[in-house]
């Protein structure tokens, strides 16, 4: 049988075609899971239909207050700590309150409120932009309300960075684990070219635990013998403690005119007029 | 027709070489960036992205520019283009390769590329993106390729092709739309929530484009017996006239809402663009290179004397890119990110490897360029005289 | 008939046999060793049914199905208890529950990985155990 050359390149073409794509469907058909084995839910998991966060800025007064719990939050989490701010890696930070709330500042509130610094981190919005832009659901909305990452996904596109409009997110510019200054074994690191945030502690969550952050600022508290400043709760539990906050006090969100609708309220002043 | 690439000239494999060290200086450069990753670039948390997806904004749009000569000639019969079109066609196809090298070059899990596919989100723009910036260098390089070598026998192109073309209409002005997507949604980034990003977009890919190909085409006649001929360049140049004067004032649009309105979401990025903000001026001298010119490109070709001069006329066409060049590859990208989202300024300048891998990328595309290029005009020059009928 | 260019053929030929065949010599002499995982690490000594998660033979051929598995159950689902076919109950953690018992990554992990030539970058964010270096 005599074949030209453009015949062998088209009978070429098709067999590698069937071969590479072949092999996929193989796997699928295999049965690959084992029949008897499942996966569930732990039963001290604490479960939610939308977590919150209340950060009641009156109560933190010093930079020590500031201090414990970002670095309770980073040295569980393996965040690195980079000299050059260019490469930072932060999921939960400090500002000062022309920077949290740009456009709200007015030369005429209170010298304590305007040199206060204030707690950032990710607002775990209801309507994220950052889920909607990422093109392989490598962020996403967790049924709880919190914003998940999933860094085996993340191709390091940086969509969801330019998408947030609180610069909640960071990216690994470099291979963080040498600026690790302890590493906590029981929590992973990331690798170069991965995008992360603050997670609500979602790993303490499944064992019955809330957010690091919340819980030190709660056992500062206890020891200066003070009211909590951090609150974290279920929003559509109506005994939470959120809930029961917010029904009490004024509280505003950064940029709510954006409509992510945040999942993390300020509340600003202190005392009985806030 | 491939083995028309690989006969040449003395000049031709220097400058085949010469575009192959780039690239290949650019790959060492990137092989260092994989390694130890995108720190090396002048990107920052607050500045997530920098020349490389500025080049790819750009580059997007000459891509599209092909569309200008297809309407003219396969929806309207303008029998003059029927020189022209391939160079435009496979202007875009270098155009595309380029978009899709500087998207994976600045990538930081570069390996992970395909899970777009394997887990597609149909929410994200950027998902969509990939799709027609894949299915449009599909589509010129079929189309490309099938009217060149029918040309060549002699023929008329098979009529499947017909439809493809028809396609890549529509399908050009999409992959434009999409990119300026990109940009026209994110609630954060003032500089750029603004609905006419996409026809900004086209309109400046409209001007740049064809500025470039009338260059191109200009540099072809003066190296090779292929003619295209003064008429097609002329009409060509009409069509980036009107595009360049459409596209600025559409950017005095954008200056109006955001001046008259105040508002300083939508004032401070021009401010630090133009004028500098917080004592944070690094990009004002590129700005007001590029405003300028913008303005001296279009008077030269508002002009007709002087449009019709073909000594002027690439002058005109090389100011006119050049300028686009730096107000959407990196004016554009840059400003959407400062100031941050606390108000505050993070400048953003490349460094010399970033730099290098982006000239590698640009390398890749003129190389991809100049090999089709030098397919088509050794089909032209074989078939020169005989008339060609799509 | 005659051969054109025939030593250029030729050369090229040598050469392109040469690059193909470089792998072979480049280990010829190597003792081609089987891999052998070892399961003597103290955690592991001190249970008491010398089990895994699943069978040996199981995790031979499937562990990185599973540990897909496992990666979208906890990251994605939120789930992170595995129940294997037996009934137990296992927290779903490469750190802590296989790297728990398989503390060895250099004589367990990385016999079979080097061997296939294999090189899964799960370590570059899971932290391994800090081996003592023998």
């Amino acid at each position: 049988m005599s074949i030209n050359r453009r015949q062998f390149l088209k009978i070429a073409g098709i067999s590698t075609v069937l071969g590479v794509g072949g092999a996929p469907v193989i796997n699928w058909l295999r049965n690959d899971c084992l029949e008897a084995s499942h996966v569930l839910t732990d039963e001290k998991a604490l479960t939610g239909k939308h977590w919150a966060m209340v950060i009641d800025m009156s109560k933190f007064e010093t930079e020590e207050d500031y201090r414990r719990v970002i670095q309770a939050c980073h040295s569980i989490h393996n965040v690195p700590n980079f000299d050059n701010p260019k490469d930072s890696i932060k999921w939960i930070w400090a500002d000062t309150y022309e920077h949290t709330f740009p456009g709200q500042e007015n030369e005429y509130i209170p010298e304590e409120v305007r040199h206060k610094p204030f707690l950032l981190l990710c607002n775990h919005c209801e309507n994220p932009p950052c889920v909607r832009v990422c093109p392989t659901k490598a962020t996403f909305k967790r049924k709880d309300g919190i914003v998940m990452m999933d860094q085996h996904r993340c191709i390091g596109c940086r969509f969801c960075m330019a998408a947030c409009p609180f610069g909640a997110r960071s990216f690994n510019y470099k291979d963080p684990r040498p600026f690790i200054k302890e590493e906590n074994k029981e929590y992973p690191t990331r690798t170069i070219g991965v995008v992360e945030k603050c997670t609500f502690c979602f790993e303490r969550l499944s064992k019955g635990l809330i957010p690091a952050c919340v819980e030190e600022s709660q056992k500062a508290a206890k020891e200066a013998g003070k009211e909590p400043g951090m609150f974290f709760g279920d929003l559509e539990d109506p005994s939470s403690e959120v809930r029961k906050v917010l029904g009490t006090r004024y509280s505003i969100r950064r940029k709510p005119e954006l409509g992510t609708q945040p999942s993390v309220f300020y509340i600003i002043g202190g005392g009985k007029n806030a | 027709m491939l083995e028309k690439a690989l006969v040449g000239s003395r000049r031709y494999w220097t400058w085949i070489f010469f575009l192959s060290a780039i690239v290949g200086i650019g790959f060492i450069n990137y092989l260092y960036q994989f390694k130890h990753g995108l720190g090396i670039t002048g990107m920052s948390r607050d500045v997530s992205w920098g020349l490389y997806i500025g080049q790819f904004t750009f580059l997007v749009g000459v891509a599209a520019s092909a569309v200008m000569l297809v309407i003219p000639y396969y929806l309207h019969d303008f029998k003059k283009f029927g020189k022209i079109v391939i160079l435009g066609e496979f202007l875009a196809v270098a155009s595309v390769t380029m978009c899709i090298s500087f998207i994976f070059v600045d990538l930081g899990q570069p390996m992970r590329v395909l899970n777009v596919l394997l887990h597609p989100t149909p929410n994200s723009i950027l998902f969509w993106d990939m799709i027609v910036l894949s299915g449009y260098l599909f589509l010129n390089i079929v189309i490309g390729w099938v009217t060149l070598s029918s040309d060549r026998k002699g023929i008329k192109p098979p009529s499947w092709i017909k439809p493809l073309i028809y396609l890549s209409i529509p399908w050009a002005f999409s992959i434009h739309t999409v990119t300026a997507f990109l940009y026209a949604g994110l609630p954060g980034r003032h500089f750029w929530l603004s609905a006419i990003m996409a026809a900004r977009f086209l309109a400046s890919a409209f001007a740049g484009g064809p500025a470039l190909l009338i260059i191109l085409a200009l540099i072809v006649r003066k190296l090779t017996k292929f003619d295209t001929g003064r008429e097609p360049i002329q009409a060509v140049g009409k069509i980036v006239t009107y595009a360049m004067i459409a596209n600025v004032f559409f950017l005095g649009l954008e200056f109006f809402t955001a001046f008259y309105s105040q508002i300083p979401g939508h004032t401070h990025p021009f401010k630090y663009l133009y004028t500098g903000l917080e004592g944070h001026g690094r990009l004002v001298p590129l700005m007001w290179t590029s405003t300028i010119l913008a303005v001296v490109s279009l008077v030269l070709l508002v002009v007709p004397q002087w449009r019709s001069s073909e000594g002027i006329l690439p002058f005109a066409c090389s100011a006119l890119f050049v300028s686009l060049w730096i107000d959407k590859g990196f004016g554009l990208v840059v400003g959407g990110f400062i100031p941050n989202p606390f108000e505050g300024v993070t400048e953003y300048w490349p460094t010399l490897r970033e730099t290098s891998i982006a000239l590698g990328v640009w390398a890749l595309g003129f190389l991809v360029l100049s090999l089709l290029y030098k397919i088509a005009i050794s089909v032209r020059e074989e078939t020169e005289g005989i008339e060609i009928e799509h | 008939m005659k051969l054109y260019d025939g030593g250029k053929i030729i050369t090229g030929l040598i050469i392109f046999l040469g690059l193909v065949a470089f792998p072979f010599f480049y280990n010829i002499g190597k003792a081609n060793v089987r891999p052998d995982p070892k399961i003597d690490t103290p955690a592991i000594k001190e249970l008491k049914e010398k089990k895994c998660v699943e069978s040996k033979e199981f995790m031979r051929a499937e562990h990185m199905k599973l540990l897909n598995n496992w990666r979208d159950s906890a990251v994605r689902d939120g789930s992170r208890l595995y129940v294997n076919t037996e009934g137990k109950a296992y927290t779903i953690s490469l750190q802590n529950t296989c790297m728990h018992c398989h503390s060895n990554k250099k004589k367990f992990c990385d016999e079979c990985h080097t061997y296939m030539a294999v090189n899964p970058y799960c370590w570059n964010c899971h932290i391994a155990p800090k081996e003592k270096e023998t």
